[in-house]
Parts: C-alpha cells; sequence; structure tokens
C-alpha cells in the first residue's frame, strides 16, 4: 500500500466519522467544529487530487468565513437543546433506510461506470501548476461567469446586512427623511400677544 | 493508487450521511443547515475526483463557483435564521407555523 493510498484512507475515514458527529452531536457548537473537522479533511483529500487551490480556498472560505459564521450564530442564538433533541431518534430506522438507498444507489452508478478503468494522470505536466491554469481558464473562459459570481456575493452581502440591520435607540443620528418631511408648524409656533408699546407710554406718564 | 471510484464511494457515503443528518435532526434549523453544506461538499468532492481522473479543469472551476453560491447562501441563511429568532425567540421548525402550512 502506498502512502498516497494509506493517507486518502485516513483522511476518508476523519471525514465520514465528523459527518457522523455532525449530525450526532448533541451540543450545535460541537457539530460546528466537527463540521470544521470535516472540511480539514476533505481539503485534504483535495490535495491528494491535485487540487491546491480549491483545497486552499475551501479552508479559506469554509473554515475561515463560513464555519466562524457558524459558531457565532450558534453562540448568539440561545437554543433550547432539550426541546430541539425530543424525539431525535424516532425516525431513525426510516432515516437510515433512505440513506443506506441513496449510498447504494450511488454506488451502484458509479463503481460500474467506465471510470472504474480510468488511470490516474501520473503528473499533470500537461497543465504545469494548478493555480496557473485554473487562473487561466477563469479569466479567459470563465471570465462573464466569473463576474456574475462576484455580483451574487455582492447581493448576498447586501441581503444580510439588510435583514439584520437594526437602527440603534440610543445613538443621536439624523434621519434626511424626517427632515425632509417636515412641516412649519413643527418649528414654528405663533404666539398672539398685546404689544407692549401701550404698556410703555402708560409707565412714562406715571 | 486510489481508483476514481473509492473517490465517489465517499462522495455518496457522505451525501447519505447528510439525508440521514436532515431526517434526524428535523427540529433545529441550525443542524440542518449544516447537514445541507456537508451535501454540497460530498458533491464537490465527486466533481473535483472527476476532475483530476479525466484530466479536465473545467470541473474544479465548477467547484469553484459551487463555492460561491454555497457561501452566499450559508450567509443569507444564517441572517434570516437571525431574524426569525429575534422575533420568535425559538429556530425550533416545528414552531415556524405562522402560515399555518
Amino acid at each position: 500500500m502506498s502512502t498516497e493510498t494509506a493517507l486518502f484512507w485516513i483522511f476518508a475515514a476523519i471525514l465520514l466519522a465528523a459527518a457522523f458527529r455532525v449530525i450526532t452531536a448533541r451540543n450545535p457548537v460541537h457539530a460546528v467544529l466537527f463540521l470544521v473537522l470535516a472540511f480539514f479533511s476533505t481539503s485534504c483529500l483535495w490535495m491528494l487530487l491535485r487540487a491546491e487551490f480549491l483545497a486552499i480556498a475551501l479552508v479559506l472560505v469554509y473554515v475561515g468565513a463560513v464555519m466562524v459564521l457558524f459558531l457565532f450564530v450558534v453562540m448568539m442564538l440561545d437554543i433550547n437543546i432539550d426541546r430541539v433533541r425530543q424525539g431525535f431518534w424516532r425516525h431513525f430506522p426510516l432515516a437510515a433506510l433512505v440513506g443506506v438507498i441513496i449510498a447504494l444507489q450511488l454506488w451502484a452508478v458509479l463503481s460500474h461506470g467506465r471510470w472504474q478503468t480510468i488511470e490516474a494522470p501520473a503528473a499533470n505536466a500537461a497543465y504545469g501548476s494548478n493555480i496557473a491554469a485554473l487562473g487561466v481558464l477563469t479569466f479567459t473562459e470563465y471570465a462573464y461567469p466569473l463576474q456574475i459570481a462576484g455580483v451574487i456575493l455582492l447581493v448576498a452581502m447586501i441581503a444580510a446586512i439588510a435583514l439584520t440591520l437594526r437602527g440603534r435607540k440610543d445613538s443621536k443620528h439624523q434621519d434626511p427623511a424626517q427632515q425632509v418631511l417636515v412641516k412649519r408648524a413643527d418649528r414654528v409656533r405663533m404666539v398672539s400677544m398685546p404689544s407692549d408699546a401701550q404698556a410703555r407710554q402708560d409707565a412714562r406718564r406715571a | 493508487m486510489v481508483s476514481l471510484s473509492w473517490y465517489l464511494g465517499v462522495g455518496a457515503l457522505l451525501f447519505a450521511l447528510s439525508v440521514l443528518g436532515i431526517f434526524l435532526n428535523r427540529r433545529n434549523l441550525i443542524v440542518l443547515l449544516m447537514a445541507i453544506e456537508l451535501m454540497l461538499l460530498a458533491v464537490n468532492i465527486n466533481f473535483v475526483a472527476f476532475s483530476h481522473y479525466l484530466g479536465d479543469l473545467n470541473g474544479q472551476v465548477f467547484v469553484f463557483f459551487i463555492l460561491t453560491v454555497a457561501a452566499a447562501e450559508a450567509a443569507i441563511g444564517l441572517a434570516i435564521l437571525v431574524v426569525l429568532f429575534r422575533n420568535l425567540d425559538t429556530v425550533a421548525v416545528d414552531q415556524l407555523d405562522t402560515l399555518k402550512g
């Protein structure tokens, strides 16, 4: 057994064990941490597949950003674990049946195709560095989809901010809409009172 | 050498595990989102494995775009979750019955 095969088995075993713990962990924080482990093992598997850029991107984007976001939200929300775990194992037989059937179906299709005999390309000397080749492909053939992906990220960012933005009550700030809508009556009050000229004349005469 | 079908098998098992997770955690919205992330990961493993064994880099570009969309989806999903919790004080799926569905 070569080193690469051994590494594949180790990483695959860790990945599946971590995935199992993600779906069965009692504490959501533990689930997030096992999800991080699953992403890490996947990244190692992708390294074995010579997809270096995607492996690093998975760690940076997922472990670095998305999982931290998950962790933040899990810690921010006060989840009643006992309520959520009620009847957890009730649907397990059905779920296990569906899961086994899905796995068997995928396995049946995937293990008898012609790719069973495909040999791994030896060194990929044809396209050299994975990152350079991906970069060329991304900025020529996929330049337009890349722009759309950027727009999708922008829209997601604006949507997330707009959803969760809440005006602070205790900060002093100006609301331009209210300023434009102001009426004269809100600012100036006309008071009717007698002129004091008459009173001054009476005082001088006295 | 590890053959392609072993990688596909890992992807299949991961996908089946996440389906199991959706069944088991049907009350907990956060773990449901995590199970969806695991499903996307299983699909991405298949993409990368095929891309490597067929020597076709287009699969890896596709994974790149899937990662982008998945990150956007996670961000919006979590934002909705936060708003939901702020309004209802719970993320249990069976209590989200405002629409009487």
